[in-house]
């Protein structure tokens, strides 16, 4: 089994199951947090819900900072195998109808990039200005503020949006490159996997937007 | 039926003397060339010049020029066999271009496939990864009978499909990884798909897939660039398959059993 895991294709089973366990965890965290477009109340009372059962809390938080750890270890040791793989360069780059979707030539850097939107993400909320409210004699954090705060900012709303287009990039990507690494690829599902991993990245990438945007531009402080 | 003219191209050619070398681009002018000539008549033609003036003619590997042997193909403006999809270079006409165009010849890039002279690089890590596994073995005797053993046309169709590689490197060339998933993915799923394939699958799996990692061949990004430019337009499905042979082969594949049962 070790010399499954060290092989290419070993590796590349690992990204596309790394990679997954964050395609589900980037939609759940898109859907639950459209409440705010809706109740304040709600979307604190979701938040609690989620942080206040730390049995769940903590294995959770600990299968997605593993599933992170081991895909960014899994890139950069197959990058780095890559790189050596193709030791000078072309002087013209393909073009016309022998040249790759661009998203697939840069999931490296997309990738990079994410990961220091998330580390950023992770210092403005979660570890961000902790506000109490209380719902039905519960105390509980009010986040609902903090991102109402945040979100009045335009530079931050910007980076938010640029950082969310280069997500939709790496997702439509991730998301049909799996379904060939895990080697569950048929010819008739050629056409529908890239349908499925564009609509997928698409609805992550507006309902994510919605957020921000309905906060800077409809609901002032 | 009206003949289009002759053309006139400028052509930026990688020469390197031999696989120590550094290489350099030199410029040519490739005159009157007939719109019906091949690439490859259309170098010859450049050739016969260069050995006219006593100058070294460009070297560049090919052999059938009828697009099913696999030993031609080099970069055309980045392009692996040139703009034109489903063909080699061999096959590909100079109608394709315009005057006055300025074309850069590059070999085959790829740290396992080291270029040896001018446009022509070494594939023999392509032969290497044959010999590890793709293969069959047969008893050898009379010639057996046609279809005796009966395959659904699916899966012959699909077998046929992934024979049909040359083995000419495009793929390898193409891949910004230099990965040669395609290339062995077709060996082994072309086996794969047939009943005398199965009798070796798992090892022939495991040990083509070694040895493509063992060649230094990069891994599969999903990009799609192998598929785009392989003259034979061999599917990336044939990677999905060489993937799941070698994840199954992985769990499944039996230890050469002994004598008796284990303590």
């Amino acid at each position: 089994m070790l010399n499954f895991l060290k092989s290419s294709v070993g590796r590349k089973y690992i990204m596309g199951l790394t990679g997954l366990v964050w395609v589900g965890f980037v939609l759940t965290h898109m859907a639950a947090n459209m409440l705010i477009l809706f109740s304040a109340e709600a979307y604190n009372k979701y938040g609690h819900a989620l942080t206040s059962n730390k049995l769940l809390l903590y294995p959770a938080e600990a299968v997605l900072l593993g599933a992170i750890l081991v895909h960014i270890l899994c890139a950069i040791s197959l990058t780095i195998d890559n790189r050596k793989a193709r030791d000078s360069r072309y002087a013209m780059q393909p073009s016309g109808e022998k040249a790759p979707p661009k998203p697939s030539q840069f999931m490296g850097i997309q990738g990079s990039m994410i990961l220091a939107f998330i580390i950023f993400h992770l210092i403005t909320f979660k570890y961000g200005t902790h506000y109490d409210v209380t719902y039905d004699d519960v105390v509980m954090r009010d986040l609902h503020r903090l991102v109402l705060e945040v979100f009045q900012s335009p530079g931050y709303v910007t980076w938010y949006s640029v950082c969310l287009v280069l997500l939709m990039f790496h997702l439509s990507h991730g998301a049909q490159s799996v379904f060939q690494s895990f080697g569950f690829l048929e010819r008739k599902m050629q056409g529908g996997i890239k349908v499925f991993a564009w609509a997928y990245a698409l609805i992550i990438f507006l309902g994510f937007l919605s957020q921000p945007l309905y906060v800077f531009l409809i609901h002032k402080n | 039926m009206e003949s289009k003219q002759n053309i006139n191209l400028k052509l930026k050619v990688w020469r390197q003397k031999n696989a120590q070398a550094k290489g350099e681009f030199v410029t040519y002018d490739a005159k009157d060339v007939s719109p019906d000539a091949s690439f490859l008549e259309m170098l010859d033609a450049v050739n016969e010049n260069l050995v006219i003036k006593g100058e070294e003619p460009i070297v560049f590997d090919h052999d059938c020029r009828e697009g099913i042997c696999g030993s031609c193909g080099f970069m055309i403006n980045g392009n692996a066999h040139g703009p034109k999809k489903g063909t080699t270079i061999c096959q590909l006409h100079m109608r394709q271009f315009s005057d006055g165009e300025e074309l850069t010849l590059e070999p085959w890039r790829a740290t396992a496939f080291p270029v040896m002279k001018d446009l022509m690089c070494d594939r023999s890590a392509f032969d290497r990864i044959i010999k590890s596994g793709g293969y069959i073995s047969v008893n050898t005797g009379g010639a057996r009978d046609a279809n005796n053993i009966l395959i659904s046309k699916v899966n012959a169709d699909e077998a046929f499909l992934s024979a049909m590689c040359i083995g000419c490197g495009a793929c390898v060339a193409s891949c910004k990884n230099a990965s040669a998933a395609l290339f062995t993915s077709a060996k082994i799923s072309h086996l794969a798909y047939l009943p005398q394939g199965q009798v070796e699958q798992n090892q022939r799996a495991l040990n083509m897939v070694a040895q493509m990692d063992a060649e230094g061949f990069g891994a599969c990004t999903t990009t799609g660039a192998c598929s785009a430019a392989c003259p034979k337009e061999i599917s990336l499905i044939n990677i999905a398959k060489m993937n799941r042979e070698f994840l199954r082969a992985s769990i499944t594949k039996k230890e050469e059993a002994g004598g008796g049962d284990l303590a």
